[in-house]
C-alpha cells in the first residue's frame, strides 16, 4: 500500500504546472471569452504537444510518453487551477488511448473535441476532430464531417458546439460496443473531476489572498471566524475530494473491476467540493468577486460546467447506489 | 502509487477476521454504565490476551508490532465484525502515544503492558468547568512540596470535568497547573494521577443517552507522591504540559481515536439496513450513497495520510490536518446516523443500536476540541489567515 505520487509524476505536473503560468494566465482564458469560434489561440496548446502531454497515456511504440493515470490526472488538475480552455480532456484522456498509434492523425498539435451521450462539445468549432459516439461505435469525425451550431455556455470559454449530424463517410470507428462507450464516458467524468480538484483550488487560493489583504473594520476580514469557517470547511471538502479522485486514476490504471463505481465516486466527491467551494469563493470576496471585470467568475462558471459536465454528482451517486446494490 | 496490500498485510487480515469471528461476543450492552463496563472489561482482557489489545505495540508492551497499515487492517476488521466500542480506548489510543513519545522508558515498561491488559484504566482530565474550548485556561493546581517526612511531591487542588467513563477508571491523565504565578499555556504539567488517592473524589454523571459516561473529578488536597511505582508521575517535563498535551490531541483529532474502518462499518450497516427496510424514497437513498462515499472519502485520506507518516520514516504525523480530519469524520458520523433514523423513521425513536449511535454520534463535534475550534486551526494554519480572538 503506497497512496502517495512518485517524485516523477510530480515532477511533470510541476512542469505542467509552469508551462500554464505563463501561457494560460488570466488574459488567455479572458482571449477564449472573446475569439470568434474557430479562432481559439493554440500557443498554449502547441506547447503542451511539444510536452506530450496529450500523449501522456499513450505507448511509447505509438510514439506516447507511455504513462498511465497517475500521471495524467495530475496533468489534467493542473489544466484545471489554469482554467485552461482547450479541450485537454476530450484530447488526452478520451481520444488518445482510442486513438493510439492513430493520435495525431494529421500532424502534431491536433486538437480534439468530443460529444458523448449528445453532450455538446467544448472548443467544437476549434477543433480539428470530434470524438463521437454513435450506434453504441466511437467515432473520429474531422470538424467539416460535423454539422452543430454553436450554443452559448454562460462560460464563454467553453464555446460549445452542438452536433447535429455527422458525415458517415468522413467518420471512423475508433471503437465498438456499449463498454467501450462507457469507458469514454468515465474517462471523461474522471478527467473532469480532476479539473475540478484544480479550479478549486484555484478559487480557494484566491479567496485565501482575498480575505487576508481586504480590510474592513480595521482588520483584514479574513480574521473574522464567519469567514475562516467558511474557507475552512471550503479547504476540508477539497482535501477529501482529492483522494477520491486519485484513487479512481489508480483503478483505471490497474484495470480495477469496480473502476465505473470509482470514477463515479470521484466525479460526485469533486463536483460537491467546487460547489462548496465556489460558493464560498463568491460570498468571501464580496462584490468584487461579482464584478465580471474580476477573474474569480472565470474559473467559477467553469465549475459550474463541469460538475454537471459528464453526469451530475446526483447522477454519479446513482451509479455509485446501483453498485452497492442500493435500488429503489 | 500502489492500492494493493501486501501478503504479510493479508495474512494480517485473515488471522483477524478469523480470531474475531470466532470470539466477538454478542451484545455487551452500553460500556458506560457500570454493570457495561464490567462486560466489556472481560472482553478486553481476552483482546489481550490474544495480542490483540493494541496492535501496533511492540510485543513486549502486550502487542504484536505491528505496522501502521496492519493496524488499519486490524481496526477495518474489528468494526466489519461487530466487536464493540474500546473503553480503554483512552488509554490505548490517547495516552500511549503520547507515554512513547514523551515517556521515559521506565514509563513505557511499566505503564503500557498494564494499560494492554485492562490493570490501569486511563480517564482523560483536561475539561475543567471553566476550561473548555479555552483549555489553557486551566485552573486545577499542583503545588510542589518539596522532601520532607512523606517525601517530596505534588499537592492537587481544583476540578475536572466531562471525564469519560472517569467513574469506572482507575488513573486520569490530565494537565495541573504547577506554576502559580504561570497564565494560558504556560506553567502546565502533565501528570498521570491514580484516582484512588486520598482526596480525590469522582462523580458519575448522565450523559445525552442517560448512560453514566460522564464525570466530574474533585481533588481536595490530594497529594501525589514523587515516588512512583512508574518511575514518576510526570509525563514529559514539568512546565512543559501544553506541549505533551498537544501531542494526545493530534491522536485524538488525526489517525488514532476514530479511525476509517468504524465509519465504513457503520456505512456498511446503513446499505444493509436500506437493502432490509424495502424503503422506495429517492432522496434518502441520494443521502445514503452521499453517505457512503464520504465513509470512503475518510477511508482514502487515511490511506494518503498513513502513506506520508510511513514514508517520512515516522518523522511527519498527521499534524495540522488533523483539524479538517475530525471535522470529517465527526460530521460524516452524524450523517450516517441521521440517514439510519430518517429509514427507521417512527420507529427511529426507540431504545436500539441505531438511536444509541445517533446519540452518540452528536457528541463527535463537540469532543476532542470542538469542530468550531478545528476550523479556527485549519483556517489559521493550514491557510494561514490572521490569527484572532474567537
Amino acid at each position: 500500500m503506497r497512496f502517495s505520487f512518485t517524485p516523477e509524476q510530480l515532477q511533470l505536473r510541476e512542469a505542467v504546472v509552469g508551462l500554464l503560468e505563463s501561457l494560460c494566465p488570466p488574459a488567455a482564458v479572458r482571449h477564449a471569452w472573446a475569439a470568434p469560434p474557430g479562432a481559439l489561440d493554440r500557443a498554449v496548446w502547441t506547447a503542451l504537444s511539444k510536452m506530450g502531454v496529450f500523449e501522456v497515456l499513450v505507448p511509447p511504440a505509438d510514439g506516447g510518453l507511455g504513462l498511465d493515470w497517475c500521471s495524467l490526472v495530475l496533468v489534467l488538475e493542473a489544466t484545471g487551477r489554469a482554467g485552461l480552455p482547450h479541450p485537454v480532456v476530450e484530447t488526452a484522456a478520451i481520444a488518445a488511448p482510442l486513438l493510439g498509434s492513430g493520435f495525431a492523425p494529421s500532424g502534431p498539435a491536433q486538437m480534439i473535441s468530443a460529444s458523448l451521450g449528445g453532450s455538446p462539445a467544448a472548443c467544437g468549432d476549434d477543433a480539428d476532430w470530434l470524438v463521437v459516439d454513435h450506434d453504441e461505435s466511437v467515432l473520429l469525425v474531422p470538424r467539416a464531417g460535423v454539422l452543430g451550431t454553436a450554443v452559448q455556455s454562460v462560460d464563454r470559454g467553453r464555446r460549445l458546439l452542438a452536433v447535429e449530424a455527422i458525415d458517415p463517410t468522413a467518420a471512423q470507428v475508433v471503437a465498438e460496443g456499449p463498454a467501450a462507450v462507457a469507458q469514454a464516458l468515465d474517462r471523461a467524468a474522471l478527467g473532469a473531476a480532476a479539473q475540478l480538484l484544480g479550479l478549486s483550488q484555484t478559487m480557494l487560493d484566491m479567496t485565501v489572498a482575498h480575505v487576508a489583504n481586504r480590510h474592513q473594520f480595521g482588520v483584514p476580514v479574513g480574521s473574522f471566524q464567519a469567514v475562516k469557517h467558511r474557507l475552512a470547511d471550503a479547504l476540508m471538502e477539497l482535501s477529501f475530494a482529492k483522494p477520491v479522485v486519485y484513487r479512481a486514476a489508480w483503478s483505471l490504471s490497474a484495470g480495477d473491476p469496480h473502476v465505473s463505481s470509482h470514477v463515479s465516486m470521484a466525479k460526485a466527491m469533486a463536483s460537491d467540493a467546487a460547489e462548496v467551494v465556489g460558493r464560498a469563493a463568491l460570498q468571501c470576496h464580496g462584490a468584487i468577486g461579482y464584478a465580471v471585470e474580476y477573474d474569480l467568475h472565470l474559473y467559477l462558471k467553469r465549475a459550474w460546467a463541469l460538475s454537471r459536465a459528464w453526469g451530475s454528482a446526483a447522477w454519479h451517486r446513482q451509479r455509485v447506489a446501483a453498485s452497492a446494490g442500493l435500488t429503489v | 502509487m500502489n492500492l494493493t496490500w501486501s501478503e504479510a498485510e493479508q495474512a494480517l487480515r485473515s488471522e483477524a477476521r478469523a480470531w474475531l469471528a470466532a470470539n466477538v461476543p454478542g451484545d455487551l450492552g452500553s460500556g458506560d454504565t457500570r454493570d457495561g463496563f464490567e462486560r466489556h472489561l472481560e472482553w478486553e482482557r481476552l483482546l489481550f490476551r490474544d495480542g490483540w489489545a493494541a496492535v501496533s505495540w511492540p510485543r513486549a508492551y502486550g502487542g504484536r508490532d505491528a505496522t501502521l497499515w496492519q493496524w488499519l487492517i486490524f481496526e477495518e476488521e474489528y468494526y466489519r465484525a461487530g466487536a464493540p466500542q474500546r473503553v480503554t480506548q483512552n488509554g490505548i489510543f490517547l495516552l500511549a502515544p503520547t507515554v512513547f513519545e514523551f515517556g521515559s522508558p521506565a514509563q513505557q515498561a511499566s505503564i503500557l503492558p498494564r494499560m494492554a491488559a485492562a490493570d490501569d484504566l486511563w480517564c482523560q482530565g483536561w475539561s475543567e468547568p471553566g476550561a473548555g474550548s479555552d483549555l489553557a485556561g486551566i485552573a486545577c493546581r499542583a503545588e510542589r512540596v518539596e522532601a520532607g517526612i512523606g517525601g517530596g511531591g505534588w499537592l492537587l487542588n481544583g476540578q475536572k470535568t466531562w471525564t469519560t467513563r472517569g467513574a469506572f477508571c482507575t488513573h486520569l491523565f490530565g494537565l495541573f497547573r504547577t506554576d502559580p504565578e504561570s497564565e494560558r499555556h504556560r506553567g502546565l504539567t502533565y501528570l498521570l494521577v491514580p484516582l484512588s488517592l486520598e482526596g480525590v473524589a469522582v462523580r458519575g454523571f448522565g450523559r445525552l443517552d442517560g448512560d453514566e459516561g460522564f464525570a466530574e473529578v474533585f481533588f481536595d488536597d490530594v497529594f501525589l507522591p514523587d515516588e512512583s511505582p512508574y518511575g514518576s508521575w510526570v509525563l514529559g517535563e514539568p512546565g512543559n504540559g501544553w506541549s505533551v498535551a498537544m501531542a494526545t490531541t493530534g491522536s485524538e483529532r488525526g489517525l488514532t481515536l476514530r479511525s476509517p474502518g468504524r465509519f465504513t462499518a457503520t456505512a456498511a450497516r446503513l446499505v444493509e439496513a436500506w437493502r432490509a427496510s424495502g424503503c422506495t424514497d429517492g432522496a434518502l437513498r441520494d443521502r445514503i450513497v452521499r453517505a457512503v462515499i464520504r465513509a470512503e472519502a475518510y477511508r482514502l485520506f487515511t490511506l494518503q495520510t498513513v502513506t506520508r507518516i510511513v514514508e517520512s520514516g515516522g518523522r511527519s504525523g498527521p499534524g495540522a490536518e488533523s483539524s479538517i480530519n475530525k471535522i470529517w469524520w465527526s460530521e460524516l458520523d452524524v450523517e450516517l446516523h441521521s440517514c439510519a433514523m430518517d429509514l427507521l423513521g417512527p420507529t427511529a425513536e426507540l431504545e436500539g443500536p441505531w438511536s444509541k449511535g445517533w446519540q452518540f454520534s452528536l457528541a463527535g463535534p463537540i469532543y476532542a476540541g470542538t469542530n468550531e475550534i478545528q476550523r479556527d486551526i485549519a483556517a489559521e494554519r493550514l491557510l494561514g489567515l490572521p490569527r484572532s480572538r474567537r
